[in-house]
């Protein structure tokens, strides 16, 4: 039982990190009907550069902010000379150079960085639990709390701001969302400077959660994040932190309890495939 | 030729016989695939399976691995008619993860340690290898585009183009969406099998690395570069994508971070493809051509 509730919080945890990821591109797609795959890519400038930061001024609280301004920025670079060009052409122009873009990005790391595992040795200033023989790590603490608390921020900006009735007008009908007013393209630039915000924190997360920064750490979450998206209906913002979740416990748990003959990240895709079949507009999507 | 560019010439024939399979599927019936690897790996595993442990000939097996790619296409196209566009570009994704893990954890194919002693071609007791077996790939890629040709000139392939332009308006004049689809994903996938095939017995060993996502990726990006929907397209891709790397060889540690920034430039700026319809070239040769209009 102990090591069942211990398996949980891991998994858990493990979704929270897929909805940190999931989210920006759920946003992207929502306004831009764009498969974000350099998400991964700015995930991975936000580890490397939440890291550099944190070497040269030993805190942690200086990495995340300047992680987060030089993402917003590659974020708005990618919208503005990438997709918003090719965005009359057919959906999959767009996503050739997406993942042109991711592993550019790889390579840029490689070469910069060097392509050993580099390590992020920091403790997050959040308190361990133990209860009933079970321990909550200050780092599993930390993952739920930044993520209850982007969460709460975003679901704050989206529905009780003028800014978030941009978007969601934006999202719903550009062109009608410009004759009444709204820039549409400044909303999408500022919806890139969110998610590529938030990819940010869920790299530097990432990295001093498995203690890892590496130049191909976005090569899986690029492709399973694209299944969550789907699971969750695209661009729906809450089905895809549903579908993270329920995805990170659900591989915690398989990999533990059933003997699968498939890798964890095999699984992304069959639950995928499957709700497709089932409900192909996804968990909380509409048609 | 020497054997450096006899290997180069063999793997971009293979890969424009499998890119043309990709262009029936996304440049014809308008259909987005991105797990096109999958279908390759299918072809190989079945090959390579039916000739280390049936014994087969290549000869005699041929027509298996292209029938098993075709019905394994035709199996996997079902789900895609359900989907469209960015859900079908997920799906099949989400269907080369898949295979690629069955072929990587799975006893019978090999499991990580692939498949290896794969016999070379044979053709009238005469074992096929270098220059002779690149013969044998420029032959099927022949074949490849006569079908591909035949395919824009008939009834089957005009049925495709109206499904690419405009679905709905296609199935109120009785083209039905969901033969001729399925139509462009066997005709598609029979010919990644082809290529599967003629990969297996070239390289001779084989595992699921070989198939995995980014082959995916890199068969699309032949198909768009080129020109989509075009018949010389994909083979142009084909030879732009398989020369890049080997021309950039002198920048070492710099050649794929070159190799991917002019794959985005070219897509940035030529989105339509090389050869495609508004591209440079195809308004260079209208200019050419006697009585064209600049």
């Amino acid at each position: 039982m102990q090591l069942f509730i211990e398996q949980l919080l891991n998994g858990l945890a493990t979704g929270s990190i897929y909805a940190l990821v999931t989210l920006g591109l759920a946003l992207v797609y929502g306004i831009m009907r764009i498969l974000h795959v350099a998400h991964a890519a700015v995930y991975t400038i936000g580890a490397y550069v939440g890291l550099l930061f944190f070497d040269l001024t030993g805190s942690l609280f200086l990495a995340v902010l300047g992680s987060m301004a030089v993402c917003a920025l590659v974020g708005v670079a990618i919208e503005r000379f990438v997709y918003f060009p090719l965005l009359k052409y057919p959906p999959f122009v767009p996503l050739i150079a997406s993942i042109a873009i991711l592993l550019s990005v790889e390579e840029l790391c490689r070469l910069i960085a060097g392509p050993q595992i580099l390590t992020f040795n920091a403790t997050l200033p959040f308190p361990e639990f133990h209860m009933a023989g079970v321990t909550v790590t200050s780092t599993i603490t930390a993952v739920y709390c930044i993520t209850a608390a982007v969460l709460l921020l975003l679901w704050f900006i989206t529905t009780k701001t003028e800014l978030g009735l941009a978007m969601r007008a934006a999202s719903q009908d550009m062109a009608v969302a410009d004759a009444m007013g709204i820039n549409s393209h400044l909303i999408v630039s500022i919806t890139f400077v969110i998610g590529s915000a938030i990819a940010a924190v869920a790299g530097i997360l990432v990295g001093i959660y498995f203690n890892q920064v590496y130049p191909t750490m976005g090569a899986i979450p690029a492709y399973k994040t694209l299944a969550l998206i789907v699971v969750g209906g695209l661009g729906s913002v809450p089905g895809a932190v549903v579908a993270s979740l329920l995805l990170g416990m659900a591989e915690t748990l398989l990999i533990g309890y059933a003997n699968i003959p498939l890798p964890r990240d095999a699984l992304a895709f069959i639950a995928m495939i499957g709700v497709l079949m089932w409900r192909s507009q996804g968990l909380l999507g509409s048609r | 030729m020497s054997g450096y560019l006899i290997t180069l010439g063999t793997i971009i024939a293979i890969n424009g016989i499998v890119a043309c399979g990709l262009n029936v599927i996304v440049g014809f019936a308008g259909q987005i695939s991105l797990g096109h690897a999958a279908f390759f790996g299918i072809g190989a595993y079945t090959a390579a399976l039916l000739a280390t442990k049936a014994g087969l000939s290549f000869w005699a097996a041929l027509p298996l691995v292209i029938a098993v790619s075709a019905l394994i296409g035709l199996l996997l196209g079902i789900p895609s008619l359900r989907v469209r566009e960015d859900f079908l570009a997920i799906t099949t994704i989400g269907i080369n993860f898949i295979v690629e893990a069955i072929f990587n954890n799975f006893e019978f194919f090999g499991g990580a340690l692939g498949i290896g002693g794969i016999p070379r071609v044979e053709l009238f007791d005469l074992k096929l290898r270098g220059t002779e077996f690149l013969v044998l790939c420029l032959f099927f890629l022949v074949v490849v585009m006569v079908v591909c040709w035949w395919l824009t000139r008939c009834w089957a392939g005009l049925a495709c183009f109206a499904l690419r332009e405009e679905e709905t308006a296609a199935a109120s004049v009785g083209i039905s969406p969901v033969r001729f689809k399925l139509l462009a994903f066997v005709l598609g996938t029979a010919m990644a099998g082809l290529g599967g095939a003629l990969y297996a017995h070239f390289m001779r060993f084989i595992s699921a690395s070989d198939f995995a996502f980014p082959l995916s990726v890199s068969l699309l990006s032949m198909v768009v570069v080129g020109g989509m929907g075009t018949l010389w397209g994909p083979i142009l891709g084909a030879c732009i994508i398989g020369v890049l790397p080997e021309v950039f060889r002198p920048l070492v540690d710099y050649r794929i971070l070159f190799y991917t920034m002019l794959l985005l430039l070219m897509i940035r700026f030529q989105p339509g493809g090389l050869l495609g319809e508004n591209s440079a070239a195809r308004r260079v040769l209208a200019k050419m051509r006697p009585g064209g209009t600049s």
